[in-house]
């Protein structure tokens, strides 16, 4: 935890580990949350809150 | 209202600003938008998700910072409950700005400024730079080396954006009384405005069915 961080230098993008892993995980929860079934969205009209 | 009109008769065009406003809030914000118990079927996706996890970060942050604020620093540096909240308050702040990043990115791929919702849009935009200010605010309000490090730092940016006269990051006591106190408020109003126009227009339609829901 009191190392630097690693840094990925790729062309003009530098980036620490730790916040591409971030970035990274927010985008596969993002599509995730596009992919998967929602319970109950089929059986009708609405959906209850 | 005049003496002489029965209960509940209310003139169209009264002169208090209590009835006008009455009125105005009964009609664009009825009891069944602001607290639906039915949503349109479209709504049914983990996308709508993140708005209502963001507002469960932001009560987090805002319980445990009540907590930090009322026993201060030594309590939340030195006793293992204080380093929990303190933790707690760390933790909710990077689920509220995940989530919050989460939830523009919904809106902006569904175009969530659509059919009048424009302002929702924009609120949503002053809510993201003033929790940015927030969460800047509160690094500097660590009392520990790591905010001394950022304060003297930042201080060069500040002042070379021209900001530095008004908003002196050096000054602990400014800082402190911008991150617990008038920054917060600002969120939680906004936020608070932000739902309330949501519920008065209803989730925006996704741009495939166009012809359906409410505008």
């Amino acid at each position: 935890m009191d190392s630097p961080a690693s840094y990925v230098h790729w062309g003009f993008i530098l980036i620490s580990m730790p916040n591409l892993l971030v970035i990274g995980g927010m985008i596969i929860l993002f599509a995730i949350a596009l992919a998967a079934p929602f319970p109950h969205a089929e059986d009708g009209d609405d959906v209850s809150n | 209202m005049s003496a002489t009109s029965p209960p509940g008769a209310v003139p169209s065009e009264s002169k208090s600003w209590t009835l006008r406003l009455r009125q105005a809030i009964d009609r664009h914000l009825p009891m069944d938008h602001l607290l639906p118990d039915r949503q349109p079927y479209y709504v049914g996706s983990w996308v709508y998700v993140f708005g209502v996890v963001t507002i469960a970060a932001l009560v987090w942050v805002i319980v445990s910072g009540v907590v930090l604020s009322f026993m201060g620093p030594q309590w939340w540096h030195d006793s293992g409950l204080g380093r929990f909240f303190n933790s707690l308050h760390f933790w909710s702040v990077q689920l509220f700005f995940i989530f919050m990043v989460l939830h523009l990115w919904g809106q902006y791929f569904m175009a969530g400024w659509r059919h009048g919702r424009a302002a929702t849009w924009m609120i949503g935009v002053v809510i993201f730079g003033v929790s940015i200010l927030t969460a800047f605010t509160g690094y500097l309000s660590q009392q520990n080396f790591d905010a001394q490090f950022i304060a003297i730092n930042a201080k060069d940016a500040m002042n070379s954006a021209g900001a530095g006269a008004f908003f002196n990051v050096l000054n602990f006591g400014q800082m402190y009384g911008l991150h617990v106190m008038l920054l917060p408020v600002g969120v939680t109003f906004l936020v608070v405005a932000h739902i309330v126009m949501v519920r008065v227009r209803g989730v925006v339609k996704p741009i495939d069915a166009e012809g359906g829901a409410r505008p």
